[in-house]
This record gives structure tokens, sequence and C-alpha cells, in this order.
């Protein structure tokens, strides 16, 4: 009996150290990421190259990406994990999923898990993409593939009605002047190409804050709990973008598609658009005229809203995942990488160290309308994002398209905005 | 494909197998059941008590388990314009299409039915929209819609017409994808009216010529009674499509501007699936429900009396 | 205006309206069919004379994983029609030519699916599939739908018809009841097996909004959420790479129904009629 016990004994012991062979003291330590690509073009690729390198650097660290489809399928997953204890450890999802990943009690801020050099990290990005990524004084995101609106103009088009093709509208009174020489109707009065065009579909609210901002008003509180739809100076700007097809018909009537927008620049449709600096590369690659990209006018002053998404933390994991996912996203937003990011994307690079490499500046150096999209994160602001954000979203969209078909008035449709977010928002006060 | 329901018959052949008992007989049958009815069971019964139970209680979130909140999603569902927004507009949606669809789809039968030229090329042309995705036909006509340089826009340029915008006005929005619709739908309900049309007997018809009938009352009289089951049975169909097709609103217009082209069905999804508010979309789900179940009950009260199909 | 012999005036009337309703309802595929065969550059400009091109369908083909697409939608139907019709006999055997306690209240709660279809409950299967971890994955799409009210209640009626003395005969020669429904069942119905496949078929090839809830992933994703999602990029749209990819979607459908129309004509009439 003693013998069988002590076999057992040590038999134990021998399977624990074989255990303990088997996994050696610096574990492998696997973090899942989440990355949202639409379809599996250059940009996965872009994605597997940066893990491949992270990886070669930190044997230790195994990274499983996966690609999970457009922002809104990243969400969907990210949440149908979480719900299933499976969350990943790290992902990319917009800077406006920040309140609603909050609320589902997923993520952790980057604060503590960041160390000691957290606060000079935090400092090396643009303060316009953190104002996205920070709230009650905790930082949730990172930021990664932002963007921002700028406005394209067609060079060709300015000259052809008299117009300096070098000296692009700086306020909204020189952009209506400008639209309404440049929209050329045919002799029966069709037009034949309009002045400007802003897309107005699906997502209008994120054209329409490059209005309010440059009218001086700012659309959220920094805790996602209070919007101010409703103010003289957002009513204002509706009624000028309103103007611009109703009175000033200079821009097309009704709602304007955020996928034919730049295909009627590049067709010559429209001499003018606020787009994305994501279509930077489209353009650059299939306009057959000269092209310029500009801030987007000022009003009272200049503004833009970012977007895009940033690197989430989420909770549940060990301690070495944490720091493994730190390193990572520390790895992965190096200025030299951002910089190659940006580079190989159309992406904004994230922090002005990053415009400062010599690959940058090279780039810039080339393609000069690139730099744009920085000189204007001086002026932009966060997107807009609050609490059960979609929802809140929606209502501004609803009530901002309402407006521009004529179905509302402006000043209507932004009370009406107002009176649904409070509704929503009342119960995170 | 949707089916119609005739359920009235008595089950036939009480046959007693001599030497099975009926206990073996009964559990053979049970087991032959088995697999759908737990597949049945998972996927349509369980989740169809559920729905009601979660039309009474709150959304679970991160930080607040769901919990029992009595009639509040009901009032906020009524207190929500959306939804009576997307109430309305599907019945639109339904009154418009549908006698359009079957109109056509009649007047489609008719033709190929009879001795046109071309028989067989027309009846291909007629019925290839019922065999491609809803989502590839959206595209399809999206481009159509799109101002300028649409296939609309350049026709009616040659003529001189002015750029539209049709998806993009919400007073001709939902129309614009109403058109979708009955262009993809009639095709489909003519191949019933055209499979009616060659149940008539040719005698009925070889009668009614030697008393000089005319055509149209040789329709009127004859052809029109005779396709009144088939009729009853398309319209359900088409009553239970147009509360449940919605790929093209995806496509299309995402339900604006302003809600103008929201679907019930679409709001379904933007409330559980994009606002992840299952108290909401499961009271909606209820309402949506109800209607169909209206809808089966109209037309098992109507088929329960005299229509018989074939 | 006789019955027998139409007007001339008439007949050239019916002709002309009948193929003007055809032509337009042929446009929209024409049209899809030359934006995808032209150079962009003529995909808003119509010239009898643009150049052929397959350009756009490579485009197409490179820019989304559509292979990977289109081996799942084969995977999706290839499941669904399969298990419809297996179950689908099973089950519709029993409720044929059984009789048993509680057989109306089954075949009254199973076509009561011919109503609630699955994506009206689509909340409450999306929260069971999370639940059995089914959520984006192949089986999450075909779950709900691999067994169907309305292909028991055709198979039934068809059963219904089979003589009671081919039974009798082939369970004298020593066939136990799946052998009956083998050798007997099955054959009778043959027919309605294809009307049918081909209807689920093609049903499936086009369904959408459950596989859109239900998936997040190329690996799982059908061809039309493929198409939904390659349709709706940030980049503005690119019509003729767009069309392409739309003509590719449908276009085994397309293709197969060309073939076999007669086929597909029929089998959409009676699986829908009986």
């Amino acid at each position: 009996m003693k013998t069988t016990r002590r076999t057992l004994f040590a038999a134990t012991l021998a399977a624990g150290a074989l255990v303990a062979g088997f996994t050696p003291a610096s574990a492998e330590t696997k973090i899942t990421f989440y990355y949202p690509v639409a379809v599996g073009g250059p940009v996965t690729k872009i994605v597997d190259g940066m893990v491949a390198g992270f990886e070669k650097e930190h044997p230790d660290v195994k990274v499983e990406a996966v690609y999970a489809g457009s922002y809104q399928d990243t969400i969907a997953k990210i949440l149908t994990a979480v719900k299933g204890g499976a969350a990943p450890n790290v992902a990319v999802a917009l800077s406006t999923d920040m309140f609603t990943l909050i609320d589902e009690d997923a993520i952790v801020p980057f604060d503590e898990v960041a160390g000691k050099d957290a606060k000079a990290w935090f400092a090396g990005f643009y303060p316009s993409f953190m104002a996205n990524s920070q709230t009650g004084g905790k930082t949730w995101g990172i930021p990664f593939q932002r963007s921002t609106v700028v406005m394209y103009w067609n060079k060709a088009a300015f000259k052809e009605a008299g117009l300096d093709p070098e000296k692009v509208p700086a306020t909204w009174a020189e952009m209506r002047e400008a639209a309404k020489k440049l929209t050329k109707r045919d002799a029966s009065g069709n037009v034949e190409r309009w002045g400007i065009e802003i897309p107005s579909s699906g997502f209008p609210y994120w054209l329409f804050q490059g209005f309010t901002t440059e009218n001086g008003a700012i659309l959220m509180n920094e805790e996602g709990t209070k919007v101010a739809f409703d103010t003289p100076a957002v009513v204002d700007a509706l009624q000028y973008w309103i103007d611009l097809s109703v009175k000033d018909k200079v821009h097309p009537a009704g709602i304007v598609e955020w996928g034919t927008t730049p295909k009627d620049f590049l067709e010559g449709k429209t001499a003018m658009m606020w787009q994305t600096t994501g279509n930077l590369t489209n353009v650059r690659k299939n306009a057959k005229f000269d092209f310029g990209v500009a801030m987007l006018p000022a009003e009272k002053r200049r503004g833009s809203p970012t977007g895009g998404g940033n690197f989430y933390l989420f909770k549940g994991q060990s301690a070495e995942q944490q720091k493994a996912v730190v390193e990572f996203v520390k790895w992965m937003t190096t200025p030299e990488r951002t910089a190659e990011w940006s580079i190989a994307t159309g992406y904004v690079a994230t922090q002005p160290a990053a415009w400062a490499t010599d690959k940058m500046k090279a780039y810039v150096a080339d393609f000069p309308q690139a730099a744009v999209a920085r000189d204007q994160l001086e002026h932009a602001v966060a997107e807009l994002s609050t609490h059960d954000n979609q929802r809140v979203a929606k209502a501004f969209n609803d009530n901002l398209q309402a407006a521009l078909t004529g179905s509302k008035t402006a000043a209507q449709a932004m009370k009406d905005a107002q009176a649904e977010a409070d509704r929503i928002l009342k119960s995170y006060r | 494909m949707r089916s119609p329901t005739r359920l009235d018959e008595p089950p036939r052949g009480r046959f007693r197998w001599p030497f099975a008992g009926s206990g073996r007989r009964t559990v053979e049958a049970w087991l032959l059941l088995l697999p759908s009815i737990v597949l049945f069971a998972a996927f349509t019964h369980v989740p169809f008590l559920r729905t009601f139970v979660d039309a009474f209680h709150s959304t679970p979130k991160g930080r607040r388990p769901s919990h029992f909140v009595g009639l509040d999603n009901w009032v906020d569902l009524a207190h929500d314009p959306i939804f009576w927004k997307a109430l309305t507009n599907n019945t639109l949606y339904a009154l418009g299409t549908i006698p359009l669809a079957v109109g056509l789809a009649l007047a489609m039968a008719l033709f190929v039915n009879g001795r046109i030229p071309g028989r067989a090329a027309l009846r291909m042309a007629y019925f290839t929209p019922t065999v491609l995705p809803m989502i590839a036909v959206a595209n399809i006509w999206l481009f159509f819609y799109t101002p300028d340089y649409g296939l609309f826009d350049q026709i009616g340029g040659l003529f001189g017409l002015a750029a539209t915008n049709r998806l993009g006005d919400p007073s001709t929005a939902l129309i614009a994808v109403m058109a979708v619709a009955v262009w993809k739908e009639a095709g489909f309900f003519m191949i019933f009216y055209l499979a009616a049309l060659q149940q008539i007997p040719p005698d009925l018809r070889e009668a009614a010529a030697i008393e000089g009938a005319s055509r149209f009352t040789f329709f009127r009289r004859v052809t029109w009674p005779l396709l009144a089951p088939v009729t009853l049975f398309i319209l359900v169909n088409a009553v239970i499509n147009a509360f449940r097709t919605v790929d093209h609103i995806f496509m299309m217009t995402g339900g604006g501007p302003d809600n103008a082209t929201n679907l019930l069905l679409f709001r379904l999804y933007e409330l559980g699936f994009k606002f992840w508010d299952q108290a909401q979309a499961s009271a909606l789900t209820v309402v949506l429900i109800v209607v169909l179940a209206s809808v089966a009950l109209v037309q098992f009260v109507f088929a329960g009396r005299k229509v018989h199909y074939r | 205006m006789s019955l027998e012999r139409p007007s001339p005036f008439a007949a050239v009337l019916e002709t002309a309206l009948a193929w003007a309703l055809g032509a337009l309802w042929l446009a929209p595929l024409l049209y899809a069919v030359w934006t995808a065969f032209h150079p962009p550059d003529f995909a808003t400009r119509f010239d009898l004379f643009a150049p052929l091109t397959l350009d756009n369908f490579r485009r197409a083909w490179e820019a989304a994983p559509f292979a990977r697409y289109f081996l799942n939608t084969v995977a999706i139907v290839a499941i669904v029609v399969f298990a419809q019709i297996v179950l689908g006999t099973l089950a519709a055997f029993a409720l044929a030519r059984f009789t048993f306690r509680g057989r109306d209240l089954v075949f009254a709660l199973i076509l009561l699916q011919l109503m609630i279809a699955p994506e009206i409950l689509a909340v409450a299967n999306y929260r069971t599939m999370r639940a059995i971890g089914a959520v984006d994955t192949i089986w999450g799409i075909v779950l709900p739908y691999l067994t169907s009210a309305f292909g028991i209640f055709l198979l039934r009626q068809t059963f219904r018809t089979v003589p009671q003395d081919l039974e009798d005969a082939a369970r004298i020669e020593g066939c136990g009841t799946l052998g009956v429904l083998w050798r007997v069942y099955v054959p009778a119905a043959r027919a309605v097996y294809l009307a049918y496949g081909l209807v689920q078929a093609s049903w499936h090839w086009n369904n959408f909004l459950w596989p859109l809830i239900i998936t997040n992933s190329v690996e799982t994703r059908p061809l039309t959420v493929g198409l939904s999602v390659f349709a709706s990029v940030d980049q503005g749209i690119d019509w003729s790479v767009i069309t392409a990819a739309t003509l590719m979607t449908s276009g085994p459908l397309l293709v197969a129904f060309l073939v076999f129309q007669r086929r597909f004509v029929q089998s959409f009439a009676s699986a829908g009629l009986r």
C-alpha cells in the first residue's frame, strides 16, 4: 500500500515535471486581433506583413489576425464574441464605438496597462484623434486607421469657368460664389456640371459636422451623454447646406449618394466635392484632369470631423496577454510604421513624429495633396460619438435628410433630432 | 418558396398492419418525425415563444442584466415614429406593388398562353427576374436610378428632360423601390396563372366559340372565375412577400431618405442588429407575426370554404 | 372579334404589347451585361462599337474572394436541399401513412412555420446561435432551414396519392418501414423531388437577410452577402466592376435557368401549387 502511494506520488511529480517541460518558462503568449477589412484586398496583405514583422521581433507572442469585414461586421463580431465569453484580446473598431464597448463592459483603458510612459505615448498623437479615444480622464482607444473630410476640386473646370485653378475657395461665401460660376447648364437649362456635391446618404452627419464645426458649434460633450443639435449655429449651418441646392442651385437636390460622388467628380459632373481622405488614392489614380485637395472652407473657423478606427484593449485576459497587446499596439503605432501604413493605405498618419520621418517627407514632396489632411488636423474635432451611438446618429441622420429633402425646415429638423437624442440619452445621465 | 395550405382533407388510409402492434407503428412514426420536430422546436417554436417573453423584458447590457419591464417596450414602440412610418410604408408598399404585380402577371400569362410569335422567348423574358438574386437585381436598378448617367436619366436626356434623383427624394424613393419589387415578382406570379390557364378544359373554349362569345366575354365569364382560387393564392403570397422581402432596401436606400423607404422587417434589422436592442426588436417581431398570422387566417377562412387548386 | 380568330389589328396590338413588356423586363439584365463586358469608360455612355472586354470580371474576381463565396453558397445550398429532402421525406411519410395520437397536432404545429419564416424570428434565433457557438459558421446559416414545413406538406400530399396496395405488396416481400419508403414512396415522388429541389436551390442561392445577420467573415459569407459587402465600398462605385460581380453571382443560376428553362418553370408552378 505504501509503495503504491509512493509510486503514485512519484508519478505525479514526474507528470508535473513533464508538463512543466512542455511549457517553457517563457510561455508563448497568444493574442487574437480582430481587424476590419471588407474584402481580402491589398490592406489584408499589409496588415499580415506587419503582424509577421511583429512576431519576428517578439518570438514569444503569437498574433492571430482575424479579418472581420466592414466596421459594422467587426463591431457585430466583437459584441457576439464578448457575450459568448470569448472576446478578442485586441481589435480595431470605429472610434465612435467607444461608448458602446464601454457600456457592454467589454474594454479596459490603456492607462493602467501601458505603464509609466503611458502619458508620453498618448501625447504623441494628434489631439484631434485622441478626442474620440478618451473619456472620463481615461484613454480607451489608440488611433490607428484614421481619416478626415477634405475638399477635392477640378482645376480644369475652374479654368473653364474663368476661376484661378490654383486658388481654392477658403470661406463659405467664396465656395458659394465659385460653385455658382462652376455650375454649367445646357441650352434647355439642364445641369451638365454641378458646382459642388456633398454626400448625404448613409451617414450625412459626418460631412455635416464639417459645417457645424466651421460655424463654431460643438455637437456633444466628452462624456457622450449630451448633444447640442438645436443650437442656432447648427441650424444656420444646415440652412447653408440646404441653400446650396434650393436657393443657389449649385448642388444637386435631394440625397446625394456617398458612393457615386467620386464617380461624379471623376466624370466631371461636379467641379468640387467633399469626401474622405480615404479617396485620395482612388481619385489620384483615375482623374483624367488636374485636381487639388484642400481644407474645408471656413465660416467662423476652419473645421472638419475625424473618422476611422482605433485599437481597443479587451477585458478578461491574462496579465501576460495584456502586456503583449500593449506591446503590439505600441509596435504598430511607432512613427516609422505609422508613416509606412499611411503611405500604403492613404489613411492619415496619426502622429506628428510620423510626418517627420524621411519616408513621409519624400512621399509628401512627391504628392503634396497628402499633407492637406495633416494641416487640417489642428482644426479638426472628434466625430460625433455618444452612448447608444448608432441610435443617436440615426436620429440625427434622419432629420438631416428630412431637412435636405425639404420635408422639414432646418430648425424643426434639428429640434426633432435633439428631442429624440435626449430621449435616448436620458438613461445615461 | 411560399406555399398554399390546404389542410382540410382528413387523413386517409387507416391501415393497420396485422402483425405489427400499433405501439411499434407509433414509435416508428415518432422516430421518423423526430429530426424535423427537434429542428422546428429549436428554430421556430421555442424562438417564437421566447420572442413573446423577451418583448416584456429589457435588453441585457454588459452591466445591466435583462429584467421584467411589463408593457414598457410596447409603449416605446407605440411612441416610436419610425415604427409608424415603417408600418405606413409597408402598407403602401403592399397596396402599390400587389395589384400591379398580379395584374401584370395575369396579362403576361394570357399573352404567353396564346398563340403569340416568340412565345418561349417571351416567357423566359418575363420569368428571368425571378431567378436572379434580389440583391443583384437591386444593384442593377441602383445603377438605373443614378442621377445623370443612370439609364433612366440617359433616356430622359435624349428627350431633353432634366436629371432626376428618384432614390434621393422622399416623395419618389418608395415608388422607386416598389418598381423593383413589381419587376421581380410579376414573372413569378405569372407562372401560377399560366399553370392554371393550361388546366382550363379546351371544350369550354370550343363551346364558347360556337356561341359566338367575344374574347373579352369569355375571359370575364369563364377564365376569370376559374382563376379565382389561383388569384387568392397569389394574393396571399404577395402580401407575405411584401412583408418579408427587404433585400433591395439594404442595397438601394438603407431605408432612407429620412425613413421614406423603411419597411417593418428592415426596421427589425435596425433595432435588432444595428442597435442591438433586443427588447424593442422582440416587440416588433410580435407585431410582424400578428400581421402575417392575420394574412394566414384570411387565407384559411377563404380557402377552407371554396378554393381548390389544380 | 370572335374567339377563335382575333382581328389582325388586335393580334398585332397584342403581340406588340407583349413584346414591349418583354423588352422592359429584359432591359435591366441586358444593360447589366452591356456594362459588364465593356470598359468602364463606356459604363455611362452607350456606343455600339465600344470594345468588348472581360477585364471587369477579372478585376471583380481579384478584388474580393468570390471563389470562397461561391464555395460557401454551394455548400449552403447542397446541405439545405439535401437535408430538407431527407428530413422532409421521413416526416411526410409518418404524417401521410401512420396513424397515431397527436398526429394532427404535430402537423398543425409544423405548418406554423409556413407563416413564420426563419428571418422573422432572426433576433431570437441569433441568440440561440450565439448560445451554441454557431454565429459566423456555415451551420449557423443552414440550421434554421434544415427542415421545411412546405417540403413536408408537399411530400405528404404526394405520398398520399401512392396506392396502399403497393405498400402492402412491398411489406409482404419483407420490406421494413424504411425499405417501403425507399422502394415505393421515394420513386413515386421523383418529379416532386426535382421540382422542389430546383425551387429550394434557387431560393437558397438568393437568400440574403439571415446570412447577412449571422455571418461576419469571408469564410462563411455566401455570394449574396459578399456581393452586398463588395458593392457598398467607401471609395465610390465602379459600375463596370459591380455589374460584372453581379452577373458572376447570378451567373450559374442564370445559366441553369436558360438550359433547363422548361423544367424550371414547371417546377415553380408545381412546387408552388400542389
